[in-house]
């Protein structure tokens, strides 16, 4: 009898050691495509290239993004439609899904992982939730659409008004929420983002030339502004698509920066804000991103000529290779350390993976009308 | 003897599938619905409810005096906003086209 309970129990512990074992796989070599068009994402493992799932009934995925908690478990997905859905990346369910604005435009986590907020525009503002519950925690609205939203170190957020030019700060660390407005960024930001040593906050232009700086390091951050003439030589050309400054390059101690209404990508002094050198590309740029541990940026662009990416040097600033990925190239997503990147190819229904030593493409993976890639590692990164 | 659905199919694809009499028919239609949805979509919202750019429904446009207005803005822009004139990229007729397509979800459908 004794020697028979030994046995069930080990056969109860084996089950219960099992049960357990089976959904723990790791997730940091995962990540999330959108599938603008038909509302759904792919699960991704990086290491193996290959989508792992689909999750399916996230809305409107127009210019939808993606944060991730800080163990790396759950993804949450910023919809056009207001949507917040939160993925458990684990059990490949939607953990939850709520409805909380009417139209938005992407969000950021805390650095403790407590607070997701969101950015809208319609009703304009910041909305502040719980990672956990998705209950909201603190409703600022605003006049404006909100652009660039940011986080910043200490449960605190960064963003700028479209309408009204201005940015604004929140400081969630207390009871109350504390917004402190940073000042004039100048007419029409159309995005922002903080530098990975939570410095430099830096807000793009769409409405006049130039970019403005807040030192986020500051007791009382000022706007400053660089770069106010970089296109007076010639006539703007038509911007058929809004670039992004989420991830851009900064490298070799510049800013690689997209220019509106020209084809070219700027480099800034980072300490003096001057123009030190301007590459002429193959289109409007979209993102201008740093290839981990290189001097390589890549660089997509606007309609008509997102078909290409091109590679720049950021020692000499010169174009060193040009890439013809697929049609309507939309994003690009370098794994932690650089070795890939992934491409997403819009109107040919897959991502692409470079090598990026060799530029050459190592895998295909098919995805509907594919647009963002985020991998996990953001969960680490500042600012997002 | 050929099919008669083949050959209804030819019929369709020689005539177009657009309502209207003229203009973008067949594949140059179901391209410029592609960049309506998808690349218009990226600052007017793949479902036309608005983003950065204004909304383009049915009702939204319904203050506009008919497609040929609509159209012009296609064309030219609006200066000082973020709305580009896409005269290098699309002809008169594919830009009306697109207007009657915002404007006319029933004329849409029957496409």
């Amino acid at each position: 009898m004794s020697r028979f309970l030994v046995l069930m129990s080990f056969v109860l512990l084996f089950a219960a050691g099992k049960s357990i074992a089976e959904p723990a796989m790791p997730t940091g070599a995962l990540g999330v495509v959108i599938e603008r068009a038909t509302g759904s994402v792919l699960i991704i493992d990086r290491m193996q290239h290959e989508a792992i799932d689909r999750i399916e009934g996230l809305g409107d995925l127009s210019h939808a993004s993606v944060n991730f908690s800080p163990d790396e478990r759950f993804a949450y997905v910023f919809g056009r439609d207001g949507g917040l859905t939160k993925i458990d990346l684990l059990e490949r369910r939607i953990a939850k899904r709520i409805i909380q604005g009417g139209n938005s435009i992407g969000g950021a986590i805390s650095d403790d992982g407590a607070l997701v907020a969101v950015s809208n525009y319609e009703p304009g503002g910041i909305r502040v939730f719980d990672a956990d519950t998705l209950d909201m925690v603190a409703d600022i609205p605003a006049q404006s659409k909100t652009v660039g939203l940011v986080e910043l170190p200490g449960r605190r957020f960064a963003w700028a008004g479209w309408e009204s030019g201005d940015a604004y700060m929140a400081d969630l660390s207390g009871p109350e929420p504390v917004v402190t407005r940073l000042g004039a960024t100048g007419a029409n930001p159309y995005d922002a983002v903080l530098s990975g040593d939570g410095r430099h906050f830096v807000v793009g232009l769409f409405g006049e030339q130039g970019l403005t700086l807040f030192d986020m390091w500051e007791d009382a951050p000022e706007p400053v502004r660089f770069l106010s003439d970089y296109g007076k030589e010639g006539e703007d050309m038509p911007v058929y698509k809004m670039p992004h400054l989420q991830g851009w390059a900064f490298t070799e101690g510049q800013f690689a920066l997209p220019a509106v209404g020209r084809h070219a990508v700027l480099w800034v002094n980072r300490d003096t804000l001057a123009e030190t050198a301007r590459t002429k590309t193959h289109g409007q740029p979209i993102f201008v991103l740093s290839q981990p541990a290189s001097p390589y940026a890549w660089v997509n662009f606007a309609l008509p000529h997102n078909d290409t990416l091109q590679v720049i040097d950021s020692r000499t600033h010169a174009v060193v290779a040009t890439l013809k990925p697929g049609a309507a190239v939309l994003h690009m997503e370098f794994s932690p350390r650089g070795h890939e990147v992934w491409v997403s190819s819009r109107d040919d229904n897959k991502i692409i993976v470079y090598d990026t030593h060799r530029r050459a493409v190592k895998a295909e993976i098919p995805a509907q009308s594919p647009s963002g890639i985020f991998f996990t590692a953001r969960a680490h990164r500042t600012g997002l | 003897m050929p099919d008669p659905r083949a050959l209804l199919a030819a019929l369709v694809l020689a005539t177009g599938a657009h309502a209207t009499d003229s203009g973008p028919t067949g594949a140059e239609a179901a391209w410029l619905e592609h960049l309506v949805i998808q690349d218009c979509g990226s600052c007017h919202g793949l479902r036309f409810k608005g983003g950065l750019g204004s909304p383009l429904t049915p009702e939204a446009l319904a203050h506009h005096d008919g497609p040929e207005t609509l159209a012009h803005i296609i064309l030219d822009g609006i200066p000082d906003t973020a709305m580009p004139p896409w005269r290098a990229l699309l002809t008169e007729e594919q830009a009306l086209w697109i207007a009657r397509y915002l404007i006319d979800p029933d004329a849409r459908d029957k496409e």
